[in-house]
């Protein structure tokens, strides 16, 4: 007879996972990156990133996983969602029955319109950017202070240098001010 | 941990820089995917070392260039994925053959043929154990994350000029194209073997000579030592023969050499096994699917535990049957149609049921799916 162990298990084990999902362009791998050398940083946390890779990155929606512990991680794809942040209506479609029950949804208000749930995180990430950051291109930057803001699964600080670091030149002070403005914006939200 | 010591890398990336720390300093290749970003990597990364990169014609010349590049006195490498290797293995016998050392890295996506090119697989197992013709024995390792990358790629140089063979790392497309923050070692921190040269003046130099561990001395050409390589079969001077006793000498050379001495080559990560009654043997990306079942499964009180192995060939029968010797049940679980799981039948004794887990459609298997399958076997 079979015996019953997945009904069992509690996946309450250290480990966070997150997705930026989006359509090509949107900067999702770029922020997924930078999130994880800004959580890696300082050396305490283990961090794994995964992408969408050929066809699927050409496609609609396209996403970037970012797995976190501070135990070794063992298995390096998301399993489940802590968080997921969805900057088109497509990608949500795709990505929200990969969210964990509790876990944080974050979109992109400008863009997305149907709301699978009451109980999300919005902000127009896109709107944000173009009108109070100087450009639509800083979007994810804006996404991504928002979830520093409503995780404080990494510093803001950091947040700020490794961003600094991988963005081209010239485009500094627009990528600080679009990380400002998300985490601010995303304070005033938080629960 | 001082920062500056931890990168964020790709699987691949890892490779370059493991490879650039053992002493890689000839590259050649053809790029293909999922591999590209090695042949990148070493393109921008050899020339501040003083290496050479060169993109070849095809996967033949890129094989040969390295060969060449070995006899030389240099450690290469070159990287492909399956349609590539199939192309490279007349090349790769004939390093064999010769006994020259060099890595080749075979980053796995679907075939047979041209298959899946940005899709998971493990399924050149076999043949970077029966690639080319000819009886022979072969090394392989399988690393299965980005940090595992960087070392095993140090590994596989090391092996490689240890016994003057062609090394195969397989990877596979998932641990290729993943990104960790993986610790950086200092200079030093990990042995690196360089290939015994010959310590007799040239004219008293035996190219093939019979040493105690089956492994001669070779000396770069250009150093002043003259000698003949052929892939002919070949007498302990290099020249060609046919006599039967010459022949025999060298294939057990070639046998020997890696035979007599697996305690050198094995690797295996062995978890939770030591009360374990049901197993996971696995290698590459599908043992960190594996890590991560038996952790949950654990958590619930279920006696199970993982076998990975980072030495695929030569294949450690006698240690997986010792760990496995308290076992009922062994689930070995891979993304093909079937290919480590029959070593693991000749290794093991009948009463021990050795069961499938395969997954072939490109994607990578999961730990739910590892738990699916152990609910199913208890």
């Amino acid at each position: 007879m079979a015996v019953r162990i997945l009904d069992k298990i509690k996946t309450s084990q250290d480990r966070f996972e997150i997705r930026l999902s989006g359509s090509g362009g949107q900067g999702m791998i770029f922020g997924s990156v930078v999130l994880c050398e800004a959580i890696g940083k300082e050396g305490a946390k283990n961090v794994v990133q995964s992408q969408s890779y050929g066809p699927e990155a050409r496609g609609g929606a396209s996403k970037a996983d970012v797995v976190i512990s501070s135990e070794e991680i063992y298995y390096p794809k998301a399993m489940k969602l802590d968080l997921l942040l969805a900057m088109t209506q497509e990608a949500l479609d795709k990505y929200y029955k990969d969210l964990k029950e509790n876990g944080i949804l974050v979109v992109d208000t400008s863009l997305v319109t149907e709301m699978p749930t009451k109980d999300y995180y919005g902000l127009p990430f896109t709107q944000m950017a173009r009108e109070e950051a100087g450009h639509v291109m800083v979007a994810n930057v804006v996404a991504l202070g928002a979830i520093c803001a409503l995780t404080g699964i990494v510093k803001k600080e950091d947040l700020i240098e490794a961003v600094l670091l991988r963005a081209p030149r010239g485009t500094e002070d627009r990528n600080r001010k679009a990380l400002e403005i998300g985490y601010n914006e995303a304070l005033k939200l938080k629960k | 941990m001082a920062k500056n010591k931890r990168k964020l890398l790709q699987g691949n990336g890892a490779c370059v820089q493991g490879a650039i720390y053992a002493g890689l300093r000839f590259f050649a290749g053809y790029p293909i995917t999922p591999s590209t970003e090695i042949a990148e990597n070493c393109a921008r990364f050899l020339p501040q070392v003083g290496g050479r990169f060169i993109q070849m014609e095809d996967e033949l010349g890129s094989m040969a260039a390295i060969i060449g590049a070995s006899v030389t006195g240099m450690k290469s490498m070159t990287a492909t994925s399956g349609p590539g290797y199939s192309l490279m293995q007349e090349n790769i016998g004939y390093a064999y053959m010769t006994e020259i050392p060099c890595v080749v890295v075979n980053v796995q996506r679907g075939g047979p043929s041209t298959g899946l090119p940005t899709k998971v697989s493990q399924s050149d197992t076999m043949q970077a154990r029966w690639g080319t013709h000819g009886d022979y024995n072969a090394i392989a390792v399988a690393p299965s994350t980005v940090a595992d990358t960087f070392t095993e790629t140090i590994r596989a140089f090391n092996l490689a000029e240890r016994f003057r063979t062609p090394v195969t790392i397989l990877l596979d497309e998932v641990i290729a194209h993943m990104r960790a923050i993986v610790p950086i070692p200092e200079e030093g921190e990990y042995e690196i073997v360089n290939r015994v040269k010959p310590t007799k003046p040239p004219e008293e130099y035996i190219p093939y000579e019979i040493t105690e561990n089956f492994v001669s001395p070779m000396p770069g050409y250009g150093e002043g030592y003259r000698y003949h390589i052929t892939g002919l079969t070949h007498n302990t001077l290099g020249f060609s023969t046919n006599e039967p006793e010459e022949i025999v000498v060298k294939l057990d050379k070639l046998k020997n050499k890696i035979d007599k001495f697996q305690d050198e080559i094995m690797k295996l990560r062995v978890n939770n096994m030591d009360d374990a009654e049901v197993a996971f043997v696995s290698y590459g990306s599908v043992s960190r699917a594996a890590l991560q079942a038996v952790s949950l499964a654990r958590s619930v009180g279920v006696k199970v535990g993982t076998i990975q192995l980072y030495t695929i060939w030569p294949f450690p029968y006698d240690k997986l049957r010792e760990i496995c010797s308290r076992c009922q049940k062994v689930i070995v679980a891979e993304l093909n149609m079937g290919q480590i799981i029959h070593e693991v039948r000749r290794a093991l004794p009948e009463d021990i049921e050795v069961l499938p887990l395969q997954r072939y459609d490109g994607e990578i298997l999961t730990p739910t799916q590892l738990l699916e399958k152990l609910e199913e076997v208890l």
